[in-house]
């Protein structure tokens, strides 16, 4: 008997309370509960993969982002366009981590703020364009947050007030195929 | 507003950031399951023809699926045949008797197949019989039991059966597809991996999220994919059984945790991790959990493939100036420069013969998928687009999926290693990208 090829059981979504999940599965839980009580359904999500698929269509895409109320509040000089410390991106060369001259005013600045706010934490995004191969440019990524990271520990802020993280080409800011956006998304951004 | 109501208000505004909404999204429509449609642009002219004859049905059985179309379209695939359309035909015969091999031989078929479907119990029963035209015999045939579900399954193994006959190579209509699609961007984007038949029927979600997901790879049995997430904010490697849904973290050490790549015995998983510093290429027990590290240098190291034969994994590294392709033993060691060729090769995969890699090339500033002979050191490209990505062999070596754009947007496209049987396939909407085709599926 040639039985179809298996159905695969509801698909994970990621985030959702699974095995070996996650640091963010209780909030998504609490998440998902408020979801199921917007959809007018009753039903607890059950914790054990395979999943039931949950309706989730009243929180459609229009409406979700704008039911969140985000309140401006002031968390530091980084967010002032008056204050040097506005300026939070690295711009690269294509498939080159090298810091470029123009720039080290832009780490210094943040590596010296670092440096007098010892409670203040930062994460280095590592970003590529999309030109060569996705795992190739999450090394990539990589290599250009750790440059940062490195020449920004040299001036003054401690090891452990900066992360890095890389996206490789996966989350480009401007998503065009031509060099002007390619040099937009060839950054590291100081994210606060 | 009812109390349950409010307290879900509550919820969204005070406790989800945005990326958390992002991910709710994914819920809501991470299941929609377009279909990717496939569209055949060039391979046919040095096809072989062959007349694949509406299968006779039992009287008052209704089939929910065409088996004859299914395999004409399975083989019109492979850039090896071209079916006649029905409409051409002068007769439409579903047993021997009822067949004029003279008749055939003038509309200048090779080859010809008939068939039956029955009903057997819940299911059925389907038979074919594989005619040489010229020699008026028949070379093969078979009878197959499926269940109502399985009906097209069963075409495509017949498909790949008829293929097999003539052209002496399994064929691969029965295996399956992972990819990944992306709808929207940055925080409203969805992200999911999906596993389809090699026709693009029947997709399946295996994990979405409204972050990305990266590097899907299977398990040499089939059953597993390995995969990159990003949903706990950083990249970490997942592990997950798809007729479970069951998945384990394998990995998820500060820094990069990419590229996974199943060791042909499947006890193994080779890896890129930065915890060190820099990106190496580490292999993981997935029994013991062991950790080996296998290369060590300051530039950059990523994309082991394993050989075939476990002798070997290739991988690209940056360690030359530029990123090139490089061997060395699976258990590390000394490495060799592989690619000569041009300023920027990587991401290379073994054919399943072991006798070729498939890897991205940079040719003129272009990205091209090329096919390199190991024993020649003859480098071929097999694609004229400018951003061609992620290629992958079918697991009978005769083809190679990738990923590429069409009017700027994300496609997945296949070209037969020999010439010819080019295809793309896309979906309605959104992005598709990052093809790993399945090996043999039992």
């Amino acid at each position: 008997m040639i039985p179809s090829h298996p159905r695969f059981p509801t698909p994970l979504s990621a985030g959702r309370p699974a095995p070996a999940a996650s640091l963010a599965a209780p909030t998504v839980l609490l998440a998902l509960l408020g979801l199921l009580a917007l959809a007018g359904c009753s039903t607890a999500p059950e914790s054990e993969a395979p999943q039931p698929q949950i309706d989730a269509r009243p929180l459609s895409q229009d409406t979700a982002p704008r039911s969140v109320e985000v309140r401006p509040t002031y968390r530091g000089p980084w967010e002032d366009p008056s204050n040097p410390l506005y300026n939070r991106i690295v711009y690269f060369d294509y498939d080159s981590s090298a810091i470029k001259p123009e720039y080290i005013g832009v780490m210094r600045n943040h590596a010296a703020y670092l440096g007098a706010n010892s409670g203040t934490r930062v994460t280095l995004d590592g970003n590529t364009d999309e030109r060569g191969t996705r795992e190739y440019n999450l090394a990539l990524g990589d290599q250009r947050a750790d440059a940062v990271r490195k020449f920004m520990v040299a001036e003054g802020a401690r090891p452990d007030q900066i992360a890095t993280l890389s996206y490789g080409e996966e989350r480009p800011t401007n998503p065009g195929h031509n060099e002007s956006a390619w040099s937009q998304n060839r950054r590291v951004v100081i994210q606060y | 507003m009812s109390t349950a109501q409010r307290a879900a208000t509550f919820l969204v505004r005070s406790i989800l950031p945005p990326i958390l909404v992002g991910l709710l999204i994914g819920l809501g429509t991470g299941s929609a399951q377009a279909r990717l449609t496939i569209e055949v642009t060039g391979g046919v002219e040095a096809a072989q023809p062959i007349a694949i004859v509406p299968f006779g049905v039992s009287e008052g059985l209704i089939p929910k699926e065409d088996v004859a179309a299914v395999i004409a379209a399975d083989l019109a695939r492979t850039g090896k045949f071209r079916p006649m359309p029905t409409r051409d035909m002068l007769a439409m015969p579903t047993t021997q008797e009822e067949v004029d091999f003279r008749d055939w031989s003038l509309l200048g078929m090779n080859n010809l197949v008939l068939g039956q479907v029955e009903q057997e119990g819940t299911g059925y029963r389907v038979s074919f019989k594989l005619f040489d035209v010229f020699r008026s015999s028949e070379i093969a045939s078979d009878s197959l039991s499926t269940t109502a579900s399985g009906l097209r399954l069963t075409a495509h193994r017949i498909a790949d059966m008829i293929y097999e006959k003539l052209t002496g190579q399994p064929g691969v209509a029965a295996t399956r597809i992972a990819y990944i699609t992306a709808n929207g961007r940055g925080e409203g984007q969805t992200v999911a991996l999906r596993v389809s038949d090699a026709d693009g029927y029947n997709p399946q979600t295996i994990v979405s999220s409204g972050d990305p997901l990266m590097s899907p790879a299977w398990s040499p049995d089939g059953q597993r994919l390995a995969y990159v997430s990003f949903e706990n904010r950083r990249p970490a490697i997942y592990v997950q059984d798809l007729a479970s849904g069951r998945r384990d973290l394998v990995a998820s050490h500060p820094g990069i945790n990419g590229a996974p790549a199943f060791s042909p015995d499947g006890q193994r998983l080779a890896m890129t991790l930065s915890k060190d510093g820099n990106p190496n290429i580490y292999v993981l027990d997935l029994q013991t959990r062991e950790l080996k590290q296998l290369t060590d240098h300051f530039g950059i190291d990523t994309e082991p493939s394993w050989s075939p034969d476990g002798s070997t994994i290739v991988f690209t590294s940056d360690r030359g100036g530029s990123p090139q392709i490089y061997s060395m033993p699976p258990g590390g060691g000394p490495a060799t420069r592989v690619s000569f060729e041009g300023d920027y090769n990587a991401r290379a995969s073994y054919s399943p013969d072991g006798k070729s890699l498939t890897m991205v090339t940079r040719v003129n500033g272009q990205f091209r998928i090329a096919v390199h002979d190991l024993a020649r050191g003859y480098t071929r490209l097999l694609s004229n687009g400018g951003l061609d990505e992620s290629p992958s062999f079918s697991p009978n070596g005769a083809m190679v999926i990738y990923a590429t754009l069409h009017n700027g947007r994300g496609i997945l496209a296949a070209a037969g290693v020999e010439g010819g049987g080019s295809q793309r396939l896309s979906q309605d909407s959104g992005e598709v990208r990052e093809p790993a085709w399945s090996p043999m599926l039992k």
